[in-house]
């Protein structure tokens, strides 16, 4: 047990420096046509693998250290992404296509002055405190009455699917005033910095690093207390841990609203650095996506989460080009292949290959007893629901 | 039977139906601190259905259950009743088995549940201490590091018992302690049992006749979700009623 917690502290150490220092270095200090030069899109496409690395550990913190699997992260992420966006919208000032010093689909819509909830992100500090609070309000709501009435299972995966196609439809709304089914776009400067130029993207990049850290790390310190044995003890068998005198329901929720707030950090920090939000990214399919990027990469493992993200985006960006029409399809495969083939994920690849090893080396004994506990184990697991 | 403050544990007139069938009906109980209850019964009869209105996991349709000095015991969620100290060994063992037996028995200790204290919770000298005394009385101290799905079954029942007795609860309910043990194990199970007695006040719920003889000071008899009889072993299996429904029944296995 002790020695893959030292190869993992490694591979982060050893991937922290790449992504802080080597790649925006290259970036930033090496000519463009060196061989050596890290471009400008790739430094911007990694800062876009990183925000979803965020929001895969998130889904795994629910997933696979609670045994939650929420289909709404994608909301939180979204819900995010928009408070940023009303921010980075009154920066635009009268720049935009109408130059008004309103939002140019406010002006569309009819609307000569600035709607009131729209007047205090004009500060940036009030957008990033409701990049935070907002998303974690919403889970606390949610979290609340769901958890209260014990609502488990594919029962609780249904609904917060629901949930976020609910609030993907209410972004459509025009009425909404958050920009109907264009979102927002256009953005041009962030706390002073123009957006547009490699600089601004760089730092952004820098920061989603350091958002990734840091989540990783408070991940690590909280599945290592003694609150992330009770979370892995609900996910393993809830009833004991009733029985054992623990309110389930409050460690659920503590852990959903946390899940929530780091998605929508991840959000807010994507935003920027795509250029676009709206309501597209609330659709069901992208909570999907992270789901499948958690278990590509190894559900249960915090750095898995984040590998599966880049793999699976990765791939994305190779197969929306050369197979356009295939993407999902490729998507789905990789899920089924994974979920059969490769039940613990990439992480999970060495401790297989090893097994597998052992297995051609000595024959039969051992991986038939192995093969019988399990069994056994599995008889027994469902009688203690 | 005159209700008195000195029971631990009061059912008076409980009923509770699941779609019309009757699990339990008019059942009244009473429990003496200390005491050391066997309740037996054939298949059905509402063994398991009792203890999952006592620990809150059903509400019963009506009656009254009560915990030591007036405490409404209906009014109660399973994690509340659990911290009151009421303990509940289930019929299959049910331990966390991706972790060490070691952590199944620090996620038990007696102290506060909150999310708060869980977060900056350490393991004190202290803590550890009484973590190996629990695993000493259980006998499983020497497989602390050992994940508790590796356990045999009967070592994860005994670690279920460990898990109790980490919560220092002033009630034990133990379903069917014995199920699926050797002989040997289960003569083990029933001293560990019986060196508790007094300390807490224990029920035990058993098919087994031979570990019932072993532990049994008092049996009550369960039928058709009421009380049969009361009494000692001897009593008991000598009572014609109880011939009829259970006995008379177990001959036919």
């Amino acid at each position: 047990m002790h020695k893959p917690t030292n190869y993992e502290l490694w591979f982060v150490a050893v991937a922290a420096l790449f992504l802080l220092f080597i790649l925006p270095g290259l970036n930033a200090f090496t000519a463009p046509g060196s061989v050596l030069h890290v471009s400008d899109f790739t430094i911007n496409l990694y800062g876009k693998y990183l925000c979803y690395g965020i929001v895969a550990i998130s889904v795994d913190l629910l997933w696979g250290y609670t045994g939650l699997l929420s289909l709404g992260q994608c909301l939180f992420f979204a819900l995010g992404g928009y408070m940023m966006g009303m921010y980075l919208m009154r920066m635009i000032g009268d720049l935009g296509q109408y130059h008004q010093p309103i939002p140019d689909f406010l002006v569309f819509l009819g609307w000569s002055k600035l709607p009131a909830f729209w007047q205090p992100f004009s500060s940036f500090k009030f957008a990033t405190m409701m990049a935070i609070l907002l998303p974690a309000v919403v889970a606390l709501g949610f979290g609340f009455l769901a958890f209260r009435s014990r609502i488990k299972g594919v029962y609780f995966s249904i609904l917060t699917q629901a949930l976020t196609y609910a609030g993907c439809l209410l972004f459509f709304r025009n009425d909404m005033l958050m920009g109907g089914n264009n979102g927002f776009t256009d953005f041009k400067f962030i706390a002073g910095h123009d957006l547009r130029l490699p600089a601004t993207q760089r730092e952004l990049y820098i920061c989603s690093v350091l958002l990734l850290l840091a989540t990783y790390g408070l991940c690590k310190w909280l599945t290592n207390s003694k609150f992330g044995k009770v979370q892995c003890a609900i996910r393993d068998s809830e009833n004991r841990v009733l029985f054992s005198g623990y309110a389930t329901a409050h460690f659920k929720l503590f852990v959903f609203v946390l899940a929530a707030i780091i998605a929508g950090l991840a959000g807010a920090l994507y935003v920027p650095q795509v250029g676009i939000i709206n309501p597209s990214e609330m659709a069901t399919d992208k909570s999907l996506e992270a789901i499948v990027w958690v278990s590509v990469g190894g559900r249960g493992t915090l750095i898995g989460p984040v590998i599966g993200a880049f793999a699976v985006n990765a791939m994305k960006s190779w197969a929306t080009r050369a197979y356009p029409d295939l993407w999902l399809m490729f998507l789905g495969l990789t899920f089924i292949l994974v979920t059969l083939f490769m039940p613990k994920g990439i992480v999970g690849l060495p401790a297989q290959i090893g097994a597998l090893r052992r297995r051609f080396q000595q024959p039969k004994t051992d991986a038939s007893e192995v093969a019988n506990s399990k069994r056994v184990e599995e008889q027994i697991k469902p009688n203690l629901k | 039977m005159p209700p008195s403050k000195k029971f631990i544990l009061t059912l008076e007139e409980v009923n509770k139906s699941f779609e019309g069938f009757r699990a339990i009906s008019n059942l009244t109980f009473y429990m003496d601190e200390g005491e050391l209850r066997v309740i037996i019964g054939p298949n059905g009869a509402g063994k398991s259905s009792m203890m999952d209105l006592i620990t809150g996991r059903t509400k019963p349709d009506s009656g009254k259950i009560e915990f030591g000095f007036d405490t409404d015991l209906t009014k109660l969620n399973e994690a509340q009743i659990t911290r009151l100290g009421i303990g509940r060994k289930f019929q299959t063992p049910s331990v966390y088995i991706e972790h060490t037996v070691f952590e199944n028995i620090w996620l038990s200790l007696e102290g506060s549940r909150s999310v708060w204290t869980t977060l900056f919770s350490r393991v004190t000298k202290e803590r550890r201490d009484r973590i190996y005394d629990v695993l000493k009385i259980v006998s499983l101290e020497g497989k602390a590091d050992w994940k508790a799905g590796a356990l045999s079954h009967g070592q994860k029942q005994w670690l279920e018992i460990g898990m109790l007795l980490a919560l220092n609860p002033k009630l034990l309910l133990v379903d069917e302690p014995a199920a699926g043990m050797t002989d040997e194990e289960t003569h083990k199970t029933g001293e560990l049992l019986l060196s508790l007695e007094g300390k807490h006040s224990i029920v035990v719920i058993e098919h087994d006749m031979t570990f019932v003889r072993q532990i049994a000071r008092k049996v009550t008899v369960l039928h058709q979700g009421s009380v049969l009889c009361e009494g000692t072993v001897d009593e008991v299996q000598n009572s014609e009623k109880v011939m009829e429904v259970y006995l008379g029944r177990k001959k036919k296995h």
